[in-house]
């Protein structure tokens, strides 16, 4: 089936290359997923085979279940990451919304500004966010956790969506205020649905730092009751001795709310990436 | 009800200005076109009459009340935009209604309204679909109906052809038309489209630059001009503009229309050669390299054979030459 643009040589070169590249970012995830289900001597003893019915076991996921209280470290990541993630898009949306659409002295450092922390990463700014939440009773909460990573997420979030948002035709804007839209309505309404794979890509690009951050639960909110997934698997993580039964069956555990709230998003995700080119 | 004054209305973005003070006054039931090359304000103008955007200063008055201040959705106004700006979430009778319920209008009022537009607009059949399933023309007639049921006091319209294909663009030309016949509302048209312009308007507004160049009956601007401007945009092909000087006339420039030109094999005015022939079937136009007048077009009804390179002569109506001074206005 080779036409002008297509030839099976450069479609199998092409295919070659995707697979090959595929196989290289699945590694590790399959090889944390694949010894999370075998005996601590089936991990040391073959880590690269497949659990074997005589290395299989199960005693990583029961460690887990039975020590620390997991379910709860879930709750605590999911909470943390749908929050931010939440006021991410809401805030991030309605501040390129007054970018993109009003002309105000001003706009273009403003919008210069809100995008500077893209390049400036907030870990540097650790130690005062420590103090600030310290001075404000937050330390050990989720809303210390919350509050920084919206912080965190903002730049990129506006700067991808005030760019999305100036593609929005202003004749559709327009004719919502002659028919006597509010402001709101003609954003909420009008707006945010046309922008909606931008908004599914902002979200994927927020989502996963927020889900893997280890830093930020480890400085401000290292409680038991407040513990994320990611602080829970350090629980395993010892000195001298480490479980790694128990650390690789936690990690694993810990790819499937991510993977989920990835495949909602996914749909609108793809329409995203190519909307630019594409049209 | 439905007249539109205009005071002195300028308007500037930063150090651009776009309007540099507009008098204008329509009245009840006039159908006008502002018309006039890119940039010159046109859109602007339209957007300042409907409120989405504040004059710099000057008056808007709809119906004798300064509107100035008035957010769009209550002066009484319905626009429809170049491109339909229809809501695609909603269906073609939910977005014919939104306007209405969003003012509080009781529901059979607003299915009442519907029914008549939908059925003037030949709509009917696609009430439950939503924009992405209509062609380009449908969607703009949409955009029409939408601007129907609110029965404002006036209309504005900002290029509503343009991204509609020629045949079409003919068809709902004519719809409008009829359209502003039926309903006798005041009408405000923005088109770059001369032809559109002459074939729709009650009063044409000639805009260049931020001002207005001429206002009058699309007969009128094409049979008087007031300048070289509006004789150069009304009518097409273009106005010839001739040297003064070198056909020994005082006046500055010499403008004569194309469709007032005879040419001859043996003798005339000008001697030129032709440079090219566009054959129309119900008029041809010529390119003739004149002597003494330069480059002119001449357009002869109906079909004439002319070569390129052929010799032929031109010869001016007298009675519909016209004579402008240095500063471009018409000389009595």
């Amino acid at each position: 089936m080779s036409t002008a643009t297509r030839s099976l040589p450069r479609t199998i070169g092409a295919h070659a290359i995707l697979i090959t590249y595929t196989v290289i970012a699945l590694f590790p995830v399959i090889l944390v997923v694949m010894n999370s289900f075998k005996s601590r001597a089936g991990i040391f003893g073959a880590p690269l085979t497949p659990p074997t019915t005589k290395t299989f076991d199960l005693i990583g996921y029961t460690t887990v279940f039975g020590q620390g209280d997991f379910f709860h470290y879930f709750q605590n990541s999911l909470v943390v990451t749908v929050a931010s993630l939440f006021f991410v898009l809401l805030f991030g949306a309605m501040a390129a919304f007054a970018l993109s659409e009003y002309r105000f002295r001003g706009n273009t450092l403003m919008g210069l500004y809100l995008a500077l922390g893209i390049m400036i990463p907030i870990r540097l700014g650790t130690v005062a966010i420590l103090q600030l939440m310290v001075a404000s009773g937050l330390v050990n909460t989720l809303t210390a956790l919350i509050l920084v990573y919206t912080a965190q997420g903002l730049p990129l979030a506006i700067f991808i969506l005030s760019e999305f948002m100036k593609q929005v035709s202003n004749d559709l804007k327009n004719a919502g205020r002659i028919d006597g839209l509010s402001e709101y309505t003609i954003f909420f309404r009008l707006v945010l649905p046309l922008v909606r794979p931008a908004m599914a890509t902002v979200a994927v690009f927020t989502m996963i730092p927020i889900w893997n951050d280890l830093w930020f639960p480890l400085i401000l909110a290292p409680s038991e009751e407040t513990k994320t997934v990611t602080l829970g698997a350090q629980l395993f993580l010892g000195q001298f001795v480490t479980n790694w039964n128990a650390i690789l069956a936690a990690l694993s555990l810990a790819i499937l709310p991510v993977l989920i709230l990835y495949v909602i998003f996914s749909r609108q995700l793809i329409r995203g990436i190519t909307s630019g080119a594409v049209k | 009800m439905g007249s539109l004054k205009i005071e002195n209305v300028k308007k500037a973005f930063g150090p651009v200005e776009v309007l540099k003070g507009i008098d204008l006054e329509v009245n009840d039931g006039e159908f006008v076109v502002f018309v006039g090359p890119s940039g010159c304000g046109k859109s602007t103008l339209l957007r300042v009459i409907a409120g989405l955007e504040d004059s710099t200063s000057g008056r808007v008055l709809i119906d004798g009340a300064d509107v100035s201040i008035t957010p769009p959705a209550k002066r009484g106004i319905a626009m429809v935009f170049q491109t339909y700006a229809l809501y695609p979430h909603l269906t073609v009778r939910n977005n014919m209604a939104l306007g209405l319920k969003q003012a509080g209008t009781p529901a059979a009022e607003i299915e009442r309204r519907i029914k008549i537009a939908s059925a003037m607009l030949s709509l009917e059949p696609y009430l439950e679909r939503r924009p992405a399933e209509l062609s380009g023309g449908q969607r703009q007639r949409v955009a029409i109906g939408r601007a129907v049921v609110r029965e404002p006091k006036l209309f504005l319209f900002d290029e509503p052809l343009s991204n509609l294909d020629a045949a079409l663009r003919v068809n709902t030309r004519l719809e409008i038309a009829q359209l502003h016949r039926r309903l006798k509302a005041t009408m405000v048209y923005v088109t770059h489209d001369q032809v559109e312009a002459m074939t729709l308007a009650d009063r044409l507004v000639v805009l260049n630059a931020g001002r207005i160049e001429q206002i009058g009956s699309p007969m009128e601007l094409y049979n008087a001009p007031a300048n070289e401007f509006v004789a150069g945009f009304i009518g097409s092909p273009k106005m010839n503009f001739i040297d003064g000087a070198k056909l020994g006339e005082t006046a500055k420039t010499i403008g004569v229309r194309p469709e007032h030109l005879t040419v001859d094999a043996k003798s005339g005015a000008w001697k030129g050669t032709v440079v090219h022939a566009e054959h129309l079937g119900a008029d041809t136009n010529l390119y003739l390299d004149c002597e003494k007048a330069g480059l002119i077009t001449v357009r002869i009804f109906g079909v004439y054979n002319a070569e390129p390179g052929s010799v032929l002569y031109a010869t001016p109506d007298a009675a519909k030459t016209y004579r402008f001074g240095a500063d471009g206005k018409v000389l009595k």
